[in-house]
């Protein structure tokens, strides 16, 4: 168990540091600085703000700076937005991008798995085949369009939720909902095929034949085996609704670190991209990592391998 | 592999065939649609500006006065052809990839597995959108940034097919008659491995066209005057309250199309399953 951890530890960190150089080398590569706005400044200007910000020496040496910057915990400072730090501006829209994050990822869960143990359980009925149509109708419907009739339905027309901009939890609802919609749709066909599965085993018939309540042979016999599927999509999944949240905070206006992202992109401001990808691979890899661990400890074969 | 399997998971059913002409529909009007349509796709109409659907627009206009029916079957050229696309060079990548792992085996196996998944757990969708602001909005640099996001499944798919038939008979005749790796990568390995990442690759068609109208919605992939589907939804989500119609219009072209996709790859698979059950 420790050398499985020991491994995966050291390849997290391995691919972040692949995902930073990455992004790093992208960024300088591509065409246009940060400094190139509609008016030209002076050369003398331009000459001295590439000094001040360390973009006047050669790549490998701004690499490694930015490498032992990022190495003391600092992200730099944002060439656009003169008066912050990169962090100031990830640690004001983190909050936002998070909540949105794990509200969608929860809806996505407790749905997926809810609706895709009923139909496991009642494979071939018409609640089978009516739950599975409707999942599969939400992994066609991307967030891009369920996002704007949500708010055209909730906020619009019925005036129950904000359309957006930020405040209480109910304005996190509406964002979280259009953004979790495919994935309690693909939660819920990974639950059905597997819970469908795991009654076929042999340690349910036995469970059966002794005479178990049914509530307590799907609860303690059925589900823990059938979600290891379930659990090792937590990973894929979260980086999805994460990244997703790019889209859905466009929407609905919400102050998050996705909207950071494509305009620092646009513009060019090298220190805010790397700090927004950086947060996000964190957390990313993070959860992966997390998954692994419960995966192993509930999985006795990987336990033992190693 | 005969046709016939083929056959029945296309269009064994009421909802298969359904699903299969609705493909057909779009691929036709992707090709002929615009040059069937009375009205150009790009000609601004101060006197139709968001009109409802009626008897000329059948599907009414957008807020410029341009008909939405024929700006759908352009936006179904972009879509469509950038899902092919993307899906032919993930197809390419994954299959020698894949083929490559399951072949070598032991370590180099391991190692290129591990490759794959550490490489899944990457924040791809801001990659492209790097790689798109970065290079410029070149359609060309989507189709292979979308291709080298998608084509990690195909690999974990063909190289599961790669160990299963690694150790057939005709693998190990080919060979003791002194064939190269090489040779039984490409004259074995891979003809065999065709069909299911081609299947495979039908579930992935429906994954690029999302991801592209994910990219175009925040107006960083197809530019106008050209359209996708993409951007067809981000332009009626502007002006959805006025215009309703222009919203749902594109947004069901799109779910549907994505949906028959999923149905019909669904249907291919478990063929496909079922046609592996009996060998």
């Amino acid at each position: 168990m420790t050398r499985y951890l020991s491994i995966r530890l050291l390849l997290t960190l391995i691919t972040f540091w692949v995902i930073v150089t990455l992004v790093f080398f992208l960024l300088r590569l591509a065409p246009g600085g940060p400094f190139d706005g509609e008016r030209r400044l002076p050369p003398e200007v331009e000459q001295n703000l590439r000094v001040a910000y360390n973009l006047d020496q050669p790549l490998p040496r701004q690499y490694l700076n930015y490498l032992s910057m990022l190495g003391h915990g600092d992200l730099g400072p944002s060439f656009k937005q003169k008066d912050f730090s990169v962090a100031e501006l990830v640690i004001s829209g983190l909050p936002v991008s998070l909540a949105v994050g794990v509200m969608a990822l929860l809806i996505a869960l407790t749905g997926g798995i809810a609706l895709g143990t009923w139909a496991g359980l009642n494979t071939g009925t018409k609640t089978d085949l009516l739950i599975m149509g409707t999942a599969n109708i939400g992994l066609a419907v991307p967030a891009i369009v369920v996002a704007p009739l949500l708010a055209l339905v909730f906020a619009v027309w019925l005036g129950w939720l904000p359309a957006g901009g930020i405040g209480g939890p109910q304005y996190f609802l509406l964002p979280a909902a259009a953004l979790s919609l495919p994935f309690v749709a693909a939660i819920a066909r990974l639950t059905r095929g597997s819970v469908a599965e795991t009654l076929q085993e042999p340690h349910i018939t036995t469970a059966m034949a002794k005479g178990l309540p049914r509530r307590r042979i799907i609860r303690y016999h059925v589900l823990p085996i059938a979600l290891l599927p379930v659990l090792s999509y937590i990973g894929p999944a979260a980086a999805a609704l994460l990244t997703g949240s790019v889209v859905v905070e466009q929407i609905f206006e919400l102050p998050g670190i996705g909207r950071y992202f494509v305009q620092a992109a646009l513009n060019r401001d090298y220190t805010l991209v790397m700090g927004v990808v950086i947060v996000y691979a964190a957390f990313i890899l993070l959860f992966n990592l997390l998954v692994d661990v419960c995966y192993a400890r509930l999985d006795p074969r990987i336990r033992l391998r190693s | 592999m005969n046709s016939h399997w083929l056959r029945q998971a296309l269009f064994g059913s009421t909802l298969a065939a359904a699903c299969s002409a609705w493909l057909a529909l779009m691929v036709l009007a992707a090709l002929a649609g615009p040059a069937l349509s009375p009205w150009d796709p790009q000609a601004i109409n101060w006197d139709a500006l968001e009109n409802p659907p009626s008897s000329s627009h059948w599907l009414g206009t957008d807020m410029v006065g341009r008909d939405l029916l024929t700006r759908i079957m352009l936006g179904a050229r972009v879509s469509l052809s950038v899902a092919l696309i993307a899906t032919a060079v993930s197809v390419i990548i994954g299959i020698p990839y894949g083929t490559l792992a399951g072949y070598l085996g032991g370590r180099a196996d391991q190692l290129m597995m591990r490759i794959v998944d550490t490489l899944y757990a990457l924040p791809f969708i801001l990659i492209v959108i790097l790689l798109v602001v970065v290079f410029g909005r070149s359609p060309l640099l989507l189709f292979a940034a979308l291709g080298a996001v998608f084509w990690l499944d195909i690999a974990r798919i063909v190289r599961g097919q790669t160990l299963r038939i690694r150790e057939s008979d005709y693998i190990a005749a080919a060979r003791i008659q002194g064939a190269g790796p090489v040779r039984i990568l490409i004259r074995h390995l891979i003809p065999n491995v065709l069909g299911p990442a081609v299947v495979y690759a039908t579930l992935t068609v429906p994954g690029v066209i999302l991801a592209e109208s994910f990219i175009s919605f925040l107006g960083l992939g197809v530019q106008e005057p050209d359209t996708s589907w993409g951007v067809l939804i981000a332009d009626g989500a502007l002006n959805m309250e006025s215009a309703p119609w222009a919203l749902v219009f594109p947004a069901l072209a799109l779910a549907a199309t994505v949906w028959s996709l999923n149905m019909l790859g669904d249907r291919l698979r478990d063929q496909l399953d079922v046609q592996a059950a009996r060998v």
